[in-house]
């Protein structure tokens, strides 16, 4: 990574005995999507609001562009925020709101209009400018909202859950518009979520929290197919937690013992000693489901199932197994549809795809 | 249709009772006082014959037999001396020395049998005013004598409408000043108030509890209790002098009572509930993101405070001072105690006219002219707010 635009250095901030971040580290480079991921209360808002300058960190250091920042009141830091509620001045046309940030800069009212213009064309709402925020619907009010974060060419655009109050289309459709603005205009975006697919399809790198630490950051395809812990694997989509002890540990990876007697290989952690006890994650859609073991039995692990349940999702039917004494969940092609509670099914995956994750 | 007009009889049943406690004691009372102060004491009925004379008289040549022979027909056939009196003190009114005229005449007309020459009974009769009095007396059963001197206006002899010299009335003075007096209240309320409001909104738990029950808790208490209360406190030696006092920010003592300063300290303390919760209740529903947001698009807290927060809770603020302001020009209790002779209100001087002189046509009046302005005030309050939805 290049030189660090933001950094994080050993920040806490806690309410009294309550720790609600502690001691994170953060670096972030310019012109960069991130994502902070996490269930609710792990942190992940508080972190935004010290960047913004609504929470003074209690220790540590909040560095922008090479210059600290944690003791700047929030109208002096160049920021913009979009809100999760939108946070428009309902007093004001969408004009006014858009030019808001341009008033409270000093711009010259002439060139204030031609930015407002050029900001709400950018959101497609250059129709609405003389509209009441209340006018709006609801996704309108959140382009308004981030035309207003825009058009002042703040340093970080901030978002809080920007889009948790749209229905689903909605939501996708702004996430197209918010990954396009920012490759188009180069923006450097932290982007609050609790919501794991926005945060794949969105980001550059997604930082996952947990109670107040970063669990960990990576691409959302590091955090998704390797995750390092227990808590990632689980909240990043869906997934199989096998617990197992290690049989054997080779230089191609280690057979694992599983509860209910069966053997697996697993194609990581060879440096792991025989004995221990170890958590594997696999992905319900790396299983695969047939009549037999399949052409690549000999190399992957296959284990007879059963079949307890069976979803139908549409695109993919959503069966639950259990595999000689272990609950296993699949994602099935819709070629076994036919598969029906209480057949019989061989389930196999590729020691590859069974990743070693810390509790 | 049997069922839903038995539906409405039903329902209209279920409210009859308040509509007749609003017709009983508001509605009546209010038709009441308002007649009282337009209509005639009884100048047209005790005098009917007159009445008819005097419609047709130019009001300035001099006095014909019929008009005198209708006049003493009436006083001959009017026994009831109550009616008589009243009639006399209204003319009185009108034109001096009608109460020893009349009692002469009265009497003469009375012992006396078949025509009498009224300017033999007294030389005034010739005089046109006296008649011009009786003509404007009777010419209506209403009049608009009492409306007129609630706002310093008499009718000339002949009619027209002038102005009272400042020394014989002083109501519009009073109004004047009730209504300085009103005004002064309400801007101190809003200084006051607002920054309570504001501070009451943005704390929770027990301490917003604690700051609106301080407000709620004066209202539970009499008006005469608080009023008296600062009598005490705002006396030469009262509580407030000798803090100013000891902490040496005054060497005398300072004039608190009995002139306006007091006054408007105690209704300013006694109205302020009713201009911190409309404000309250409107800062409180202003969305907490909105500062913030202010904020973080480069507004100083303080320009922040101008172009958002205040904008926002300005219909709080319009309908607090519409609500002080209008029972402040109703006060009457507080100005009598804490205030000087400079200070009373309209109000004391209804008091004065109903309660003092029972002349309750000047009280109705002056009422009727205090519910004119209250009225006006709220028309432009509803015109402001319904703007102001429009915009928002």
């Amino acid at each position: 990574m290049t030189q660090p635009y933001i950094r994080f250095d050993k920040v806490t901030k806690a309410y009294g005995d309550f720790t609600v971040v502690e001691d994170l580290y953060l670096d972030i480079a310019k012109g960069e999507f991130v994502s902070l991921l996490g269930p609710s209360g792990s942190g992940k808002t508080t972190l935004l609001m010290m960047l913004a300058g609504f929470e003074p960190p209690t220790r540590g250091a909040v560095i922008v562009d090479e210059k600290r920042i944690d003791q700047l009141p929030p109208h002096r830091r160049n920021m913009g925020v979009v809100f999760q509620s939108y946070a428009l001045f309902p007093h004001m046309t969408v004009a006014a709101n858009v030019a808001f940030p341009l008033e409270m800069r000093g711009v010259p009212k002439a060139d204030r209009k031609q930015l407002v213009d050029r900001a709400l064309d950018m959101v497609q709402l250059g129709a609405m400018a003389d509209r009441k925020p209340s006018q709006l619907s609801g996704g309108q009010q959140q382009r308004v909202a981030l035309a207003r974060a825009l058009v002042f060419e703040p340093a970080v655009v901030l978002m809080d859950e920007p889009l948790g109050a749209l229905d689903k289309q909605l939501r996708e459709q702004m996430q197209l518009d918010i990954r396009d603005l920012h490759k188009r205009l180069g923006l450097t975006i932290i982007f609050v979520t609790h919501d794991q697919s926005e945060a794949l399809t969105m980001s550059d790198r997604i930082a996952v929290f947990n109670k107040g630490r970063i669990e960990q950051i990576g691409t959302p395809n590091e955090i998704y197919d390797h995750p390092t812990t227990r808590f990632v694997a689980d909240f990043i989509g869906e997934t199989n937690l096998l617990d197992g002890t290690i049989e054997t540990s080779d230089a191609s990876g280690l057979t694992l013992s599983l509860p209910g007697g069966k053997r697996i290989r697993v194609a990581a952690g060879s440096n792991e000693a025989a004995g221990k006890t170890v958590t594997v994650s696999l992905r319900p859609e790396k299983i695969r489901l047939g009549a037999d073991a399949g052409p690549s039995s000999s190399s992957g692990n296959s284990i007879p199932a059963t079949i307890l349940d069976s979803v139908y999702h549409g695109d993919h039917l959503r069966m639950v197994l259990d595999a000689e004494g272990t609950r296993l969940i699949a994602k099935a092609d819709r070629r076994f549809g036919d598969l029906q509670p209480g057949s019989k099914a061989v389930a196999s995956f590729d020691p590859a795809d069974c990743w070693l994750v810390r509790s | 249709m049997s069922i839903a007009c038995g539906k409405r009889l039903a329902a209209f049943g279920l409210v009859a009772p308040l509509l007749l406690f609003l017709v009983l004691f508001f509605v009546w009372p209010l038709v009441t006082m308002m007649s009282n102060a337009v209509s005639d004491p009884g100048a047209g009925r005790a005098l009917p014959q007159t009445a008819a004379a005097l419609s047709n008289w130019d009001r300035s040549s001099p006095p014909t037999p019929e008009m005198q022979a209708a006049l003493v027909d009436d006083l001959r056939t009017t026994q009831d001396d109550q009616l008589i009196g009243d009639l006399t003190r209204q003319l009185n009114s009108a034109r001096s020395g009608f109460r020893t005229l009349m009692a002469k005449t009265v009497r003469t007309v009375r012992e006396e049998q078949g025509a009498v020459d009224l300017v033999q009974v007294d030389q005034r009769w010739e005089d046109v005013s006296f008649w011009q009095a009786i003509a404007a007396a009777t010419a209506s059963p209403y009049t608009d004598r009492n409306l007129l001197a609630a706002i310093d206006m008499a009718r000339s002899p002949t009619g027209e409408i002038t102005a009272l010299p400042a020394s014989a009335s002083a109501n519009l003075a009073i109004l004047q000043r009730t209504f300085v007096i009103a005004a002064g209240t309400t801007l101190a309320c809003i200084l006051i108030g607002f920054p309570y409001a504001m501070v009451a909104a943005s704390v929770t738990g027990w301490k917003r509890q604690v700051m609106l029950a301080a407000v709620l808790l004066p209202l539970w208490t009499s008006l005469l209790v608080r009023t008296a209360a600062w009598f005490i406190l705002l006396q030469d030696n009262g509580l407030i002098n000798r803090l100013l006092q000891t902490l040496g920010l005054i060497d005398a003592p300072l004039a608190l009572l009995f002139n306006r300063t007091g006054v408007i300290i105690a209704m300013t303390h006694v109205l302020l509930p009713f201009m911190v919760l409309p404000i309250f209740s409107v800062l409180i529903a202003i969305p907490t993101n909105l500062l913030p947001a202010a904020a973080s698009l480069g507004a100083h807290p303080l320009r922040a405070f101008w172009r958002v927060l205040l904008p926002l809770s300005l219909r709080g603020v319009v309908s607090g001072s519409l609500l002080v302001f209008m029972a402040a020009i109703g006060y009457y209790i507080t100005p009598a105690l804490i205030g000087g002779p400079t200070d009373q209100m309209i109000s004391s001087v209804i008091a004065f006219y109903a309660t003092g002189t029972a002349n309750w046509g000047m009280a109705g009046a002056l009422g009727i002219v205090l519910l004119v302005a209250t009225i006006a005030l709220y028309v432009v309050y509803d015109r402001l707010s319904a703007s102001g939805t429009e915009r928002a």
